[in-house]
């Protein structure tokens, strides 16, 4: 990363590191530890009447339904006992299930998906494909009528130093290819556009795919950003890319499914960019579900107190509070942060210095925004002050001069203004059937 | 802190321990007040992040050198506590503190800011007449016991710190480099000034000094990058702050030219204080924010 110049009028650039050749299969492997610790999402485990139970024996990739009436599932990734069973809160307060395994014995491997045949059909998708390895929301991509007009293949990553899609696409490149077809043939959109970082020569001879170069700027690689560099279209203020016809999907999805459907195996492993304390990375794989510490250990980190461990990139993770909090379908990089590199926030007032608003690539006032934010103001933020329009880069907290936590209160906002939303909805709806 | 001591060390050089007697009363007084208010309010002492320190500082700087102790005192208190510490503290403050101050002060004793009567007993080898209150008074015929080079180097009565045109300049680009005031206020401001008072001189070159005379006396200078450029109560947008700087230098020449006082440099930039948060309402569309018509 940079600095600013000593001197200079120049804004800041943040530029993404390019990364080393890779070759295939020189991942790191985490070997499987003694517990696994799935997150689903949503307040199960409060209403008792689950359909998975405590002492039930799963095999790995086994296909597992947790309430009759709301035919949600997720996928076992591991062999052996279910030891617990209990809420989770995630990082913003939303309501999770928390579903510890403890492995045993030999790795056994559960068969539905094999014996569903060599089909590849949308339905097929939706029953075992809820989450994919970094794509942790992956039906609403391809369960659209008429199809999206194009899908958007992401082989570059969010944020800094993290390069697990990247690796990816070096290493599995022939599985990205073949992953790309099966997508189309289940989702029905024709056109494909991979994005791939500048400098690197990928060629895909395929009819309807189009390869694109993104500058290595910070943050030229979000979604929204692309949505508007590369296509030259705005995604409306609180909507998805899929509002205007793009979806995007990450390279490690695009190829855990092209190996699901080479080996009959559901995926259940995560590639993970570990960015170590002296600003070192690399990348390895892991079982969904382990736990933070035991990827730790398995490369002789150790924290300290006072040291912080963060779920994702350096500009838009997330801390974490418990070594023990498990990986996701969606932990791109765990990041540890040596107690001396932390920049504390404060709790200081916004001096309206404007660097945060020059900086915003959305063009979002966030001086004023922040004043609501901090005041709780949510709605009268979302319909004045574009809170809505962040496409939540994290670059007003890099930027703030009074070190204010500019885009926790901004995550924390939109969070609670879409509560707001839903609760207001469901009152619309009690109103009309009364 | 380190750009004003070009034009403040040129001050204490011309005036003598009279004047680092005022910077050092105002600065102790400002930051011991900013620490009463802290103390009474049950809030974190803040004078460690220098804002007061500053605020002392700068008002220090606009005062004359043989300004009493007691006006240092009470400028210093409206600066701090009516300026800023009501209002909530640094970054809360609608209003350019030590212009608050001053302003209090020039309509409280208006004989403390009679920069002529104040200075009389100084006598430092050029014309000690306050440059700006000449031209008022007598027009621009006593233009010519200026030379704009003279001015430019500090040699003008008014205030202490406030005088030395090269040293302030230096001051402000060294600022505007490093990222602490916007480049867009400061010129804006000065081409709104001498734009002003430009066609003020073509329309009447007997009564209206030229423009450059404007940009080099009275707060001019030190108001273009040291007061507008306050971030709480200055826009952050670009085309506001370029609104913002224009006005307030055109409100500064209308008020030299056609207004009651000598400088008009201290209430134009207090005007555009307070039209600032509408002025800041000029902002460009955000993403994908739907563009609603009444």
């Amino acid at each position: 990363m940079i600095t600013r110049p000593f001197l200079g009028l120049g804004k800041p650039r943040l530029n993404y590191p390019p990364i080393e050749m890779l070759k295939a299969g020189s991942l790191a492997e985490v070997a499987l530890p003694s517990r696994i610790v799935l997150l689903v999402r949503g307040a199960y485990a409060e209403n008792g009447n689950l359909l998975v139970k405590v002492g039930d024996r799963v095999k790995t990739g086994e296909r597992l339904i947790l309430t009759e009436d709301k035919q949600d599932y997720f996928i076992s990734t591991a062999t052996g006992l279910i030891s617990n069973i209990s809420s989770y809160t995630g990082y913003l307060e939303e309501p999770y299930t928390s579903i510890s395994i403890d492995a045993e014995g030999e790795e056994q491997w559960d068969g539905e998906f094999e014996r569903s045949g060599p089909s590849m059909s949308r339905r097929e998708a939706l029953r075992f494909f809820k989450s994919l390895p970094g794509e942790p929301v992956f039906a609403s991509l391809i369960n659209k009528e008429p199809p999206l007009e194009a899908l958007v293949v992401n082989c570059t990553d969010k944020d800094l130093l993290v390069t697990t899609n990247q690796s990816i696409l070096k290493s599995e490149f022939e599985s990205l290819k073949q992953g790309v077809e099966i997508l189309r043939a289940i989702s029905g959109i024709k056109r494909v556009v991979v994005l791939v970082p500048e400098g690197m020569d990928v060629q895909i001879e395929a009819e309807d795919v189009y390869v694109i170069e993104i500058k290595p700027v910070y943050p030229a690689t979000l979604p929204k950003m692309v949505v508007k560099n590369v296509f030259g279209r705005e995604v409306p203020a609180g909507e998805t890319c899929e509002a205007v016809g793009l979806g995007f999907i990450n390279a490690e999805a695009v190829v855990a499914l092209a190996l699901a459907y080479k080996s009959r195996r559901l995926p259940v492993d995560k590639v993970i960019t570990l960015i170590k304390k002296d600003g070192s990375c690399l990348n390895l794989k892991a079982r969904i579900g382990t736990p933070a510490k035991d990827i730790l250990n398995a490369f002789g980190i150790e924290l300290a107190h006072g040291d912080r461990l963060i779920f994702g990139g350096p500009m838009t993770g997330e801390a974490i509070y418990s070594e023990d909090t498990p990986i996701s379908y969606g932990t791109d990089a765990i990041m540890v942060q040596d107690r001396e590199h932390i920049v504390r926030s404060s709790d200081l007032q916004c001096v309206n210095c404007g660097e945060c608003v020059r900086a915003c690539p959305a063009k979002v006032p966030v001086n004023m925004l922040v004043r609501l934010l901090q005041n709780g103001l949510y709605e009268e933020a979302a319909s004045r002050y574009d809170l809505l329009s962040c496409i939540e880069c994290g670059l007003c907290s890099y930027v703030c001069i009074a070190r204010i936590p500019l885009f926790h209160y901004i995550m924390l906002g939109k969070y609670e203004f879409a509560k707001i939303k839903s609760a207001e909805e469901v009152n619309v709806e009690s109103e009309a059937t009364d | 802190m380190l750009a004003v001591l070009p034009a403040l060390i040129m001050g204490i050089y011309q005036y003598g321990v009279p004047a680092l007697r005022v910077v050092a009363l105002s600065v102790s007084c400002a930051m011991i007040w900013e620490f009463l208010m802290n103390y009474v309010t049950k809030r974190p002492i803040s004078i460690g992040d220098g804002n007061a320190a500053v605020i002392g500082l700068l008002f220090s700087m606009l005062l004359p050198a043989t300004t009493p102790w007691w006006a240092v005192a009470v400028g210093t208190f409206v600066a701090i506590i009516v300026g800023k510490q009501i209002y909530g503290g640094l970054g809360c403050n609608p209003l350019n503190p030590t212009l608050v101050a001053l302003a209090i002060l020039m309509l409280s004793w208006k004989s403390l800011f009679n920069f002529d009567g104040a200075l009389a007993n100084y006598d430092l080898g050029f014309y000690m007449v306050y440059p700006l209150g000449a031209v008022k008074h007598f027009g621009t015929d006593s233009l010519v016991n200026y030379t704009l080079s003279g001015l430019f180097m500090g040699r003008q009565s008014g205030g202490l710190g406030a005088t030395f045109g090269l040293g302030l300049v230096v001051g402000g680009v060294y600022l505007i480099l490093r990222g602490y005031i916007r480049w867009e206020i400061s010129a804006s401001f000065l081409a709104g000034i001498f734009l002003t008072a430009l066609f003020f001189n073509l329309a009447d070159p007997a009564r209206y000094a030229n423009p450059v005379f404007h940009l080099l006396t009275g707060y001019t200078l030190i108001g273009a990058f040291f007061l507008a450029t306050e971030d709480s109560s200055s826009p952050v947008n670009f085309v506001p702050m370029l609104v913002y700087g224009a006005c307030g230098g055109i409100l500064t020449v209308l008020i030299r030219n056609i207004g009651a006082f000598a400088d008009g440099s201290v209430f134009a930039i207090l005007m555009m204080n307070i039209a600032n948060p509408l002025i800041d309402k000029i902002r460009p569309r955000a993403l994908g924010r739907r563009v609603e018509h009444a």
